[in-house]
């Protein structure tokens, strides 16, 4: 059977999602964040959410995620997206409001404002990508970076002396009263993927359902550019290294056996 | 038996060349061209047409949402 | 409709107002000497009359930015502090003016620098007309000099926000803030509905219809030909606002012969020192901005052709002093009065001033 005669329109099975854009991506090749931003549209569209979405893009490397998903956005200062969030979903309580953040935008300067509203139980989903590097500023060391570690800023490896630990900061977060449910995800492969994206559908439910909390979607991610890999070893690395740090599964889940 | 067929459209113009949908093809159907593109990358291509099965791996793994996928099934 | 006179505070004002103004959300985080305003909203719990929304931050930072995120959507948000608050607030205000949104901030402040004193100042007339944060931007700034101003300012400082899509401020001091004045109290103006939001602004990010393209709120521009594009409209607004914008009072103005330049409580002040020196013979005068950006300069240099000196008298060390005498522009001597620290000046001690410094 020839190619053509298979690519028709009643055969398609996969092809991306329709409010992610042709507008070509600046991330680096192989970068996770492609593969969740198509995670968050996909589940967007499958909800019927479309023109009811408001997301917030932190400042980092997705900074630009409004250039690729065709919903409104609001772009928000270094760390401030759960506040802007906040203020979003109380005024417009009907729409589904998410943040999307990285981990020096979450987990450093926005430390504060991480707790705070996931603390206050807003009907809010961050998505929080954890490559345990700055990228977008040329690969400084991130609250998340692991022992040994080397990036920008700390050349020789993360010294936990010299920097302190690494912020596993969505262990913190699964107890605050006002969470709902915490998870950490990947994205390296298709079955990683597939979870992460359920995951990132029980989220953005919880946030349309009216039974208010907050919930977090970690994803373990790759900077192969910031870690000076290919994309295929950056994702082995992460296996081997960020994992034992970072392991995946939900760390909280209040609606489980309910 | 019904025959399994899939088949893997890559928008090249799109594709960096981070090869992960290489990686991630349990059937070794995509390698990378020998060309590259506008961009100056080897983009993904379909080197082995009649082992797709077209599980769509190569096209949830892309980040760069290069990647659309077909399948039927052969009497 | 009979006009109802009530007692209270100017921080109680603005909370009041603000409800009675069709405020869709207040963000805020306590700091003396403004803390009524929050304390006000929480008592009259609004939300559940007018569905008005309340919330106490976890910081000055987060306040400013949750207006941010409210006014991004089209609500009309504002939020209350204090001098050390909103230099925390500076961030966020200089996103609001890239961003182009409309925003209330209100200021009543209080001496600094650093944690300074509870006590009045008007020592932030820099950073509320000069930039504060980083940027070329201008925030239409209005200083109230009474109870009844702080109430009557509120829903101004919304309508030329939103006609202008720019943050304004109200900049008030912890005299204003503190003190009880008769007020009556602006009519009820129910809250927009969605759609009226969505024809006011066809801008802000409310959820994408698919019949229109996103909106995609951002002060961010990388492309720097498109940025400074982005400027040169940012800089014709504010031209426009400055056309259109400026507001000041006249005391006492016809015959004079010394002007006072004052503002807010200030200005109180002053009006008492005239009337003392016209007493003395002294034929002394006061302008008193009402916007101090955009400045009354146009009023200020006529002045200049008329009167032999001015003393602009101010709870600082003389800031805004500096934009009276590049509205004279030489023409006349131009002097500063002020107390600093949180003390604030008696009539008395300003017609010294105008007797020792002008005289």
């Amino acid at each position: 059977m020839a190619l053509e005669d298979i690519i028709k329109p009643e055969n398609l099975v996969y092809k991306k999602p329709d409010i992610m854009n042709d507008n070509p991506m600046h991330y680096c090749p192989g970068c996770s964040h492609g593969v969740v931003h198509k995670l968050v549209a996909e589940v967007i569209e499958e909800m019927g959410l479309v023109e009811d979405t408001i997301g917030v893009t932190p400042v980092g490397c997705a900074v630009f995620a409004y250039n690729y998903i065709d919903i409104d956005w609001e772009e928000a200062a270094h760390g401030r997206a759960p506040a802007l969030a906040t203020a979003i979903k109380r005024l417009r309580p009907n729409k589904l409001v998410f943040t999307y953040q990285g981990d020096g935008d979450l987990a450093a300067i926005g430390t504060a404002e991480t707790i705070h509203a996931c603390n206050r139980g807003e009907s809010i989903a961050i998505i929080f990508i954890n490559n345990g590097i700055y990228g977008m500023t040329g690969g400084q060391m991130a609250p998340t970076t692991i022992e040994g570690m080397k990036t920008a800023t700390c050349p020789y490896g993360r010294d936990y002396k010299l920097n302190g630990y690494p912020l596993k900061i969505t262990n913190q977060l699964k107890d605050l009263e006002g969470i709902r449910y915490v998870t950490r995800q990947s994205v390296q492969n298709a079955a990683a993927v597939r979870k992460t994206k359920k995951a990132i559908r029980k989220a953005f439910e919880n946030c349309m359902d009216g039974k208010g909390g907050a919930s977090v979607v970690e994803v373990v991610s790759t900077c192969s550019s910031g870690w000076k890999l290919t994309p295929e070893k950056a994702n082995k690395w992460m296996e081997e290294n960020m994992f034992p740090q970072y392991p995946l599964g939900d760390l909280i889940d209040k609606d489980a056996n309910k | 038996m019904a025959k399994i067929k899939g088949a893997v459209v890559v928008n090249k113009d799109r594709c960096k060349g981070c090869q992960l949908c290489v990686v991630a093809c349990p059937a070794n159907v995509l390698a990378m061209s020998k060309q590259v593109n506008a961009k100056g990358y080897n983009y993904a291509i379909m080197a082995n047409e009649d082992a797709c099965v077209g599980c769509a791996s190569c096209g949830i793994v892309c980040p760069d949402g290069c990647i659309t996928v077909y399948k039927t099934k052969i009497d | 409709m009979s006009e109802e006179v009530m007692l209270m505070k100017g921080n109680e004002a603005i909370a009041h107002a603000a409800i009675r103004c069709g405020c869709d959300g207040y963000f805020g985080y306590p700091i003396t000497p403004q803390s009524e305003v929050m304390e006000t909203l929480m008592e009259v719990e609004p939300w559940k009359t007018t569905g008005m929304v309340v919330l106490q931050a976890e910081s000055e930072v987060s306040s400013i930015n949750m207006v941010y995120g409210g006014a991004a959507t089209g609500k009309k948000v504002m939020t209350s502090s204090s001098s050390p608050g909103v230099s925390l607030m500076q961030e966020g205000i200089s996103y609001l003016a890239g961003a182009e949104l409309p925003a209330l901030i209100v200021n009543v402040m209080r001496g600094g620098p650093g944690l300074g004193t509870i006590q009045p100042s008007q020592s932030d007339y820099f950073q509320t007309c000069k930039g504060g944060g980083h940027g070329d931007y201008r925030l239409i700034a209005l200083a109230p000099a009474s109870v009844q101003e702080m109430a009557d300012f509120v829903g101004l400082a919304f309508d030329l926000a939103f006609k202008y899509r720019n943050p304004a401020i109200i900049l008030a001091d912890g005299v204003i803030g503190q003190m009880m004045e008769k007020v009556v109290l602006p009519d009820f103006k129910p809250r927009r509905t969605d759609e009226e939001i969505e024809k006011q602004c066809p801008w802000a990010a409310t959820g994408r219809k698919m019949s229109r393209k996103n909106n995609i709120i951002t002060s961010l521009e990388l492309k720097p030909e498109v940025m400074e594009q982005n400027n040169l409209r940012f800089q014709a607004k504010y031209k426009q606002i400055e056309e259109n914008e400026v507001r000041y009072e006249e005391i006492l103005c016809d015959d004079a012969e010394y002007l006072l330049v004052a503002f807010g409580c200030s200005a109180r002040i002053c009006q008492k020192a005239c009337e003392m020196a016209r007493e003395e013979g002294i034929k002394l005068g006061l302008l008193r901005p009402i916007t101090l950006w955009p400045f009354p300069t146009k009023a200020i240099a006529s002045y200049a052709n008329k009167v032999k000196a001015m003393l602009s008298v101010e709870l600082n060390a003389g800031q805004m002093v500096e934009d009276v005498r590049l509205a004279v522009n030489g023409k006349v001597p131009v002097e500063h009065y002020g107390r600093l620290g949180g003390i604030v000046f008696t009539p008395d001690e300003i017609v010294n001033a105008v007797k020792t410094k002008l005289m």
